[in-house]
Parts: structure tokens; C-alpha cells; sequence
């Protein structure tokens, strides 16, 4: 009973999704009530989180197949949160479109519970049962705008690129098993031969498809047209809540079983971490999309968040869960932000779209000025403390080479933030967008701006917060 | 005495752009506004000369240091002050009001934003002076891109964004290697306190890189030759507000950072690459000397003129004597005074005829008198005429050079006869010769505000000229303690 007390989040979490989906199916007309609940669904999924498990000393469940530790807890409770905001500041946005239907919210609910089963997973068929569940939902939220033919096509890019990569993922976990005899992490990790090179083969395999799932390059090629065609909401839950599952499971699998080998997966992340951060800055430069600009620079900062992974060491693993827990922060001012810029029933998302905003709507586009200068990581924002803790533990290992590389790719980036606050602020002005936006948005834009303005004053918290996350 | 003055004179600035961001902004308002501003950034210099009268010259220890926990286990707020840093300070709590009351004639549209902008610049630029520790100092340093991104994009001329972008794009790209320092340093000594730095000192394997690393940065912002493109753009580009705080003050974080960092922390690096700063300094002073001799701009012929005194500035540091770095810092304090009161009386004529161009003007000194005889004055200052600012920093600079390199004084030496030349050929192709362009019989003498603007920059201008002492007894111990602490280091080779 115990075990079933441990685990009670998830069951909470798919027992409602099943009696919102009936519930759904047999009353007419209750998309609100269901998102309502869903959002209720979330918050207390998060508290049940919070109370049974954070606290928790490290427990294994279930044959040992399933883990439950604080990186597990507080990434589940972020990811939790995460897609609660996401839901509440989607509704305008999908009642302008009139897609506000049951299968929204539940679809959302899915993927979190699929992602829950990530974070927890200590074992290689958990792991990817959680994964195929997250990414069957997020299929179909890509493709939930389906009288677009971009969004449809968004759907059908993502499910074809996203099956080829779990198909190396799978691979990858067949060769492990093959190797060790075991898909479990701790007994990978003392049947650990390491002068295998066929295990070396198993984890490049699977770090190809977990980079596929948090778009790191050179496995980025789906971000950008998934994320333009995908509804704005969508997109929003795409570039925060997945990457967050994503980056725990990089973390637990590559320092649990495959901590001895970290000579060879080293070197695979520190590429990985280089190549997006310069792709993602580089790339970004010659966007005029909105859409897809977020999505290269989403690319560089999940290069980030890997930078403090491929350290080795706790400080780096912090440090990137501080890093995407900021980004989370920025990334939702940012969405608010876009999702605002709406006139007669129409979004708008091309990045001249933003010409003489500060003259229109003064306080958008200084919270969008904040935001922007954050995601650039200009000191005193809370973007410059993410970066600075990453490289903090970079440097610590005396990876130089990263640690430049990194930081002289964040003056590239800054280019392309600089040139949308040049559009707000010195081109001249447009017509003005609505602004009844509702609550909720208006709650997130302010929220996430004031945070990101006032993290320098209360920068301990967070580090308090992370520092009990103890891996290695 | 444990009124925490420092941490006031940073956040009262910031207090005040708070409180203008929440009055509205309508046009009534606006003239509320520039009170509030300027009431502000009044109380802060009248806080500043406090700081000066209590302040102890005989020590060169840190005084009104303020510690607490920031990031636990990690950095410390720390502030204080020596004699190197004090009048930096007073520089800025100074400078700010006067570029505040000149708005009155330049800025149109948007003014409490503008005020809102340079208040906030007032708090950063005052962190950087006081900052006693590193993580600090590079919080304060790069934050200040921020305001003077959005001064020069937003109130600029006609190439603001090329010159903003340029501005912001060369500043990082420096900067970010000092984080990649600082962050070294911390792993190599366990904290980012400058002052526990001081004493422990820094292994002298690493010293070389870590010396180019915040080299990179302040040879950006100071700016030396070559890095110095940005400078020109973005002065022209600038309100003249802004051409103000970035001549006067932000030029100076990098000659600060100088004294502070390269030679309090690198002392053997310092040495090594004294050769390579030598060089860069007398290109500086020639090459751009020439350079603004051929400007058709008076604000780019100004803003050369700013990078040749920044390279004599560089020069003197690196003699590490004690008449070098205090000329430096007196150079720099002058330079303050006389390039904002410059760019001022550039942003004079340019709001009565709109137009920077030397050719526009010729004639003048009949029209606008009271004009004339000011500007002749920080015309003479800018060259270094004896009785001015600008001579004893420079007098004191040489001399310093030729103690330590013979051959660099000469050369330097010769780099004010140049100067002389572009400022007095400036001066008499724009103030005297035959009135052409009829234009300009319409242009109205020195109204009250620009008369007192310049005034007060006159003052102090002709008083230091006349009589240094009070600098010189400000900055006097903590030089001459920085030069004994440079050379035992070197001796002990830590």
C-alpha cells in the first residue's frame, strides 16, 4: 500500500483523465467544465505531489523500475505547474479559433502523465512507455488546429521525424539490454563493462532520440516548422512543459547507469550543447516568424540547460534545472506576450507585426523589453543568474572551450532579441491590437515579467531549492 | 556611522525612476517629471559631496564598506570606497543633473522614459564605481547596457540603430570574457571578494589570461584603438544627453576597471603586457588625433578627440607611477567635464540650426557671444591649456610617462600639439571667420538652463586647473598604496 501511496500523483492523474474523458463523451457542451477540472486536476496532482514525495528520502518501486526522489518530485511538480499555466492562458487563443474542445485539456493531461512516468522512470521500458505516451498526445495537439493545412502538416512532421528517432531510441535501449541483460539502471550500471563499445552504440542511439525530444542539434530540424505550424498555445507547451521531462530523463540516464562511462557520453553532450547553442543563435538571425524565431531560441537555451549536464558533476545538473526553470519563466512572458498581439479575431506572428509597440501598448512592450533582454541574459534579469550558474559549473571543470564558445554565442543571440526590441521600440507604430485579453494572460505576462525583474533580489531561493537534488 | 550611504546613492536613482514610472505621462506631467528627476539626482550629489567630506584621505583603506549575504555561499553585496573610486562617484552624481536640465532643449517626445532611462543608468553607473566585489562589478557594468541601448536607439539620430546595435553587439562581446574570469577566478580562489582578492592575490599561471580576458572588456568600453569604432557612432548618433553620460561616465568604468582590476589583481600580467597597452595608447593618441582633424562632424571630431584622451589615460595607468595613475584619474575627471561640456555645446547649436556639420557654422562669435567665450574655454581645456583641468592630468600623465619610457613620453608629447591643432582649428572654423550662411543670424544666445549647465562645468574646470589639491589629496594614499602593494607583488611574484 505503501508503494500504490508513493505513485499516487500518477494514478490520480489518469484516473480523472479517464472520468473527464467520459465526462466529456456523455455531456453535451462541457468544454469548460472540463478544462476547469483539468486545471483543478493539475493543481491538485501538484499537491499531491508536493506532500507525499518531496520530502521523500530516495525510494524505488516496483521491482525497482520506478524512482521516486526529489529531481523526480520537483520536476514533476514544475512540469505540473508548468502545463497548468499553459492551459489557462490557452483558452482565448482557442475560442478565437473555435477549437475549444474536451480533447484539449485531456490531450494536455495525457501527455503530463506520460511525462510524469519519464521523470520517474529507473528503468529503460518505463522510460519509454512514458515517452510514447507524451509524444502520441503531443501528435495530436500539434495537428488540434486541423482545418489549417499548416498545422496539420506541423501534426504529420513531428509524428513522422518523432517515430524515426523513438525507432533509434528503441534500438539503442535493445542494444543496452543486449550488452547488460538488464533494462533497469541500477543493474545497467554494475553490469557496466565498459571496454564494450556495442554500450557505447546503445547510449549514442538513445541520446540521438532524447535529443530529438528536447531539440538539441543536429536533431533540431522538426522545431522550427512544428513549432510555426502548431496553434500558438500548443507551440507554448512544446517550447516548456516536454523539455522538462526531457532534460530529468538526460540526467537520470546518463548519471545512474552510465556514470563510469561519462568520458564517452561527455564529449556527445558538450557537441550537442556547442551546436545548439551557436545554431540556435545563428539561425534565429534570419527569421521572420515569430514562431520560429522562439523556436531556434528555444534550440540555443535547451544548448544551455545541456551545458551544465555535460559538466558531470551536481553543481551542473542544478544548474540546468535552475536554467530551465528560469527559461520556463521567461519563455510564458514571452508566449503572453505573443498571445496578446491580437486583432479582430486574428493573431498576429510575424516579427514586423511588433513595429511601434511601445507606443501602442507601452507596458507589452516594456514587459516584452524585460523578457527579451532576459532570454539575451543581460545582468540584472533573471536570465543572466541561469546562464551564470551554468557556467559557473562549466568553468568548474575547467571545459573552457564550452564556457567561451557559450558565452560568445550569447552575444550573437542577443542580436536577434536586440533587433525585436529595435522593431518595438524605434519603428513606427501600427494599428493597435485588442486588449481584452482576460485575466489569466494578463496574470502570466505580469507575473513572469516582475519575477524575471526582481530575481536578483531573491536570488538564494531558487539555488535552496535545487541544492537537494543529489545524483551523483 | 551606519547609515548605509552607498546602497542609498545607488538606489536613490532607481527610486526615483520607480516614481516616475508610476505619474502618469501626459504632457502637464512632464514637467512634474523633470522635477522629480531632477530633484533626485540633486539629493544624490548632495549625498555624494556628504560621502566626500566624510571620507578619510589619509587610508587607503575601504570605507563605508557594506556587506551582506546575496547569493548564499557565493557572493557577497559588497560596496566601498577608496580614493580611487570617490570621484568617480562624485563625477556621476554630478553629471547626471546637468544632463538631466538639459533635456529641457533636446528631448521631444517621450521625456519621462528618457528620464526614467538616465536615472536608472545613474544607479548602474554608481554601482560600478562602489562594487567591492566582481560578480557585483559585472552585474553593474553590463546592466548599464540596457538604459543606453534604449537612449541611443529610441532619442537617436537618423543612424540610431546601426549605432545602437554596434554599441550594445562590441560592449557584450568584450564583456563576456570577464564573466568567463570572474567565474575562473572564483574556482581559483574561492570568492569574487575583491578585497580578500587583494590580499591573497592570483596564481601567476593564470594571471596572463585572465589579464587579456578583462582586458578584452575595458579595452572595448574604454575604447582603445582599434576596438574604438563603436565610440563615434554611437556619440553622433546619441542624444546630446546621452553623448554626455557616455563621454563623462561610461568611458570611465573602463579606466576604473583598469586601475582596480588589472593592476590591483594582475600585477605580473600587468607587467607583461604594459608594452602591448604602451602601443595601443600612443596609436590611440596619434592615429586618432589625426583622425579628428579630418571630421566634417562636430560630434565625431569630438568623439575622436575622446578616444586620443582615453589613450593618454591608458598611458599613464600603466606607468604605475604615482604621477601616472594620477593623472589618469584627474585626466579622467577632467575629460569628464570638459567632453560632456563639449557635446553640450555641440547640442546647443545643433537644437537652434540642426545640423553638426563644421561647414554649417563660421561667424558665430558676434551672434551668440556668451556662447563663444564657453566654449573657447573647454575648447582650451580639451587641448590642455595650463590653468585648465585638462593640463594637470595631462602634465602629470607625461611626466609619469617619462619616468618609466622615454621614448612613449615623446611620442605622447607630440599628440598634444596635434590635439591642439584639431580643437583649435574646430574652434575657429565654427566660431570666427566671415559669416556666410545667413541662417544663423537667427540663433538666440545661452538660455538660462544652458548657461548654468555650462557654468557649472566651468567651475570646477577652471578650479582644478588652478588648484588640484583636492583631487589630489582624494586619490593621493590609495595610489600610492596600490603602487606599493603592485610592486611587493611583483617582488613576492604572487
Amino acid at each position: 500500500m505503501e508503494n500504490l501511496q508513493l505513485v499516487l500523483p500518477e494514478i490520480f492523474l489518469s484516473l480523472s483523465i479517464m472520468f473527464l474523458l467520459i465526462l466529456g463523451v456523455f455531456k453535451k457542451n462541457s468544454s469548460r467544465l472540463v478544462q476547469s477540472l483539468s486545471l483543478a486536476v493539475l493543481i491538485v496532482t501538484a499537491v499531491i505531489t508536493f506532500n507525499e514525495t518531496i520530502g521523500i528520502i530516495e525510494t524505488k518501486l516496483f521491482n525497482n523500475s520506478i524512482i521516486i526522489d526529489y529531481l523526480s518530485s520537483l520536476m514533476k511538480i514544475i512540469t505540473l505547474l508548468a502545463a497548468f499555466l499553459v492551459l489557462i492562458i490557452s483558452s482565448n487563443y482557442l475560442k478565437t479559433f473555435q477549437i475549444f474542445k474536451i480533447e484539449y485539456p485531456i490531450l494536455i493531461l495525457s501527455s503530463v502523465l506520460g511525462m510524469m512516468v519519464m521523470i520517474n522512470s529507473n528503468d529503460l521500458i518505463v522510460f519509454y512507455m512514458g515517452l510514447e505516451l507524451q509524444s502520441l498526445a503531443l501528435y495530436v495537439l500539434a495537428t488540434f488546429n486541423r482545418d489549417q493545412i499548416k498545422s496539420s502538416e506541423a501534426g504529420l512532421k513531428y509524428f513522422v521525424l518523432s517515430a524515426l528517432s523513438s525507432g533509434l531510441l528503441l534500438y539503442g535501449c535493445s542494444l543496452i539490454y543486449g550488452f547488460t541483460g538488464s533494462t533497469n539502471f541500477n543493474v545497467i550500471a554494475d553490469q557496466l563493462n565498459s571496454n564494450e563499445y556495442a554500450l557505447t552504440f546503445g547510449i549514442v542511439f538513445i541520446l540521438v532520440g532524447l535529443a530529438f525530444k528536447i531539440s538539441a542539434v543536429p536533431f533540431h530540424m522538426w522545431a522550427p516548422d512544428v513549432y510555426e505550424g502548431s496553434p500558438t498555445s500548443v507551440t507554448l507547451f512544446f517550447t516548456m512543459v516536454p523539455k522538462i521531462a526531457a532534460l530529468t530523463v538526460f540526467i537520470r540516464f546518463l548519471y545512474v547507469p552510465f556514470l563510469n562511462l561519462i568520458d564517452q557520453w561527455q564529449m556527445i553532450l558538450i557537441f550537442l550543447s556547442i551546436a545548439s547553442m551557436l545554431f540556435g543563435a545563428i539561425a534565429a538571425i534570419g527569421q521572420t516568424n515569430l514562431k520560429r524565431l522562439v523556436a531556434y531560441s528555444s534550440i540555443g537555451h535547451v544548448g544551455y540547460a545541456l551545458a551544465g549536464v555535460a559538466a558531470g558533476t551536481n553543481d551542473g545538473i542544478q544548474s540546468s534545472v535552475i536554467y530551465i526553470t528560469i527559461y520556463i519563466i521567461m519563455n510564458l512572458g514571452l508566449f503572453s506576450c505573443l498571445l496578446m498581439l491580437k486583432r479582430d479575431n486574428n493573431y498576429y506572428e510575424k516579427i514586423d507585426d511588433l513595429s511601434g509597440l511601445s507606443k501602442n501598448h507601452p507596458m507589452l512592450a516594456l514587459s516584452l523589453l524585460i523578457i527579451l533582454f532576459s532570454l539575451a541574459g543581460i545582468p540584472p534579469l533573471a536570465g543572466f543568474f541561469a546562464k551564470f550558474y551554468v557556467f559557473k559549473a562549466v568553468i568548474e571543470q575547467s571545459m573552457y572551450f564550452l564556457a567561451i564558445v557559450g558565452l560568445l554565442s550569447t552575444v550573437v543571440a542577443a542580436f536577434y532579441y536586440l533587433r525585436l526590441i529595435k522593431i518595438m521600440y524605434f519603428d513606427e507604430q501600427k494599428e493597435k491590437y485588442d486588449t481584452d485579453h482576460g485575466f489569466w494572460l494578463k496574470f502570466s505576462l505580469t507575473a513572469s515579467t516582475l519575477l524575471i525583474l526582481i530575481y536578483f533580489i531573491f536570488p538564494s531561493q531558487l539555488i535552496e531549492v535545487v541544492s537537494r537534488i543529489n545524483i551523483i | 556611522m551606519n547609515f548605509p550611504i552607498l546602497s542609498s546613492l545607488i538606489l536613490l536613482p532607481s527610486i526615483g525612476a520607480l516614481f516616475l514610472f508610476f505619474t502618469k505621462s501626459d504632457k502637464k506631467n512632464n514637467f512634474t517629471g523633470k522635477y522629480v528627476a531632477l530633484f533626485t539626482s540633486a539629493v544624490n550629489f548632495f549625498l555624494s559631496i556628504y560621502l566626500w567630506i566624510l571620507f578619510d584621505p589619509t587610508t587607503s583603506e575601504f570605507q563605508f564598506v557594506e556587506e551582506r549575504i546575496w547569493i548564499k555561499d557565493l557572493i557577497n553585496y559588497k560596496v566601498g570606497v577608496d580614493g580611487i573610486s570617490i570621484l568617480f562617484i562624485l563625477l556621476t552624481t554630478f553629471i547626471t543633473p546637468l544632463c538631466i536640465i538639459s533635456v529641457n532643449n533636446s528631448i521631444k517626445e517621450r521625456l519621462s522614459e528618457f528620464l526614467i532611462a538616465v536615472l536608472i543608468m545613474e544607479s548602474f553607473m554608481i554601482g560600478v564605481f562602489c562594487s567591492l566585489d566582481l560578480v557585483i562589478f559585472y552585474l553593474f557594468f553590463e546592466a548599464g547596457l540596457i538604459p543606453m541601448f534604449l537612449i541611443i536607439g529610441i532619442w537617436g539620430g537618423a543612424r540610431r540603430v546601426y549605432s545602437a546595435f554596434k554599441f550594445f553587439l562590441y560592449t557584450l562581446l568584450g564583456s563576456v570574457l570577464m564573466l568567463v574570469a570572474i567565474i575562473t577566478i572564483y574556482w581559483l580562489n574561492g570568492t569574487t571578494d575583491v578585497v580578500e582578492l587583494y590580499n591573497s592575490g592570483i596564481d601567476i599561471k593564470y594571471q596572463n589570461l585572465l589579464w587579456l580576458a578583462f582586458f578584452s572588456s575595458f579595452a572595448v568600453k574604454t575604447p582603445m584603438w582599434p576596438v574604438h569604432t563603436w565610440l563615434p557612432d554611437a556619440h553622433v548618433e546619441a542624444p546630446t544627453a546621452g553623448s554626455v553620460l557616455l563621454a563623462a561616465i561610461l568611458l570611465k568604468m573602463a579606466g576604473y576597471g583598469f586601475i582596480r582590476f588589472s593592476l590591483g589583481l594582475f600585477p605580473a600580467a600587468s607587467e607583461i603586457f604594459t608594452p602591448l597597452i604602451y602601443t595601443l595608447s600612443v596609436i590611440a593618441i596619434i592615429f586618432t588625433s589625426f583622425i579628428a582633424l579630418m571630421q566634417e562632424d562636430m560630434k565625431k571630431l569630438i568623439a575622436y578627440s575622446s578616444v586620443a584622451h582615453m589613450g593618454y589615460v591608458t598611458l599613464g595607468i600603466f606607468t604605475i607611477q604615482q604621477q601616472g595613475i594620477e593623472g589618469s584619474i584627474i585626466q579622467m575627471i577632467s575629460h569628464g567635464l570638459v567632453s560632456a561640456a563639449l557635446f553640450l555645446c555641440v547640442g546647443v547649436v545643433y537644437d537652434r540650426m540642426h545640423s553638426r556639420l563644421i561647414n554649417t557654422y563660421g561667424g558665430i562669435v558676434s551672434i551668440i557671444p556668451k556662447y563663444s567665450i564657453l566654449f573657447m574655454l573647454f575648447t582650451l581645456a580639451a587641448l590642455g591649456l595650463p590653468g585648465t583641468s585638462g593640463f594637470v592630468g595631462e602634465f602629470l600623465i607625461l611626466m609619469g610617462a617619462f619616468k618609466d619610457n622615454f621614448l612613449v613620453a615623446v611620442i605622447a608629447s607630440l599628440g598634444v600639439i596635434i590635439g591642439a591643432a584639431y580643437m583649435l582649428w574646430l574652434y575657429k572654423r565654427v566660431v570666427f571667420g566671415k559669416l556666410i550662411n545667413t541662417d544663423l543670424k537667427q540663433m538666440f544666445d545661452l538660455n538660462r538652463s544652458e548657461l548654468f549647465i555650462l557654468s557649472c562645468l566651468a567651475v570646477p574646470t577652471l578650479f582644478f586647473g588652478f588648484y588640484p589639491d583636492p583631487l589630489i589629496n582624494t586619490i593621493e594614499v590609495s595610489i600610492s598604496d596600490l603602487i606599493d602593494q603592485y610592486n611587493f607583488k611583483l617582488a613576492s611574484k604572487t
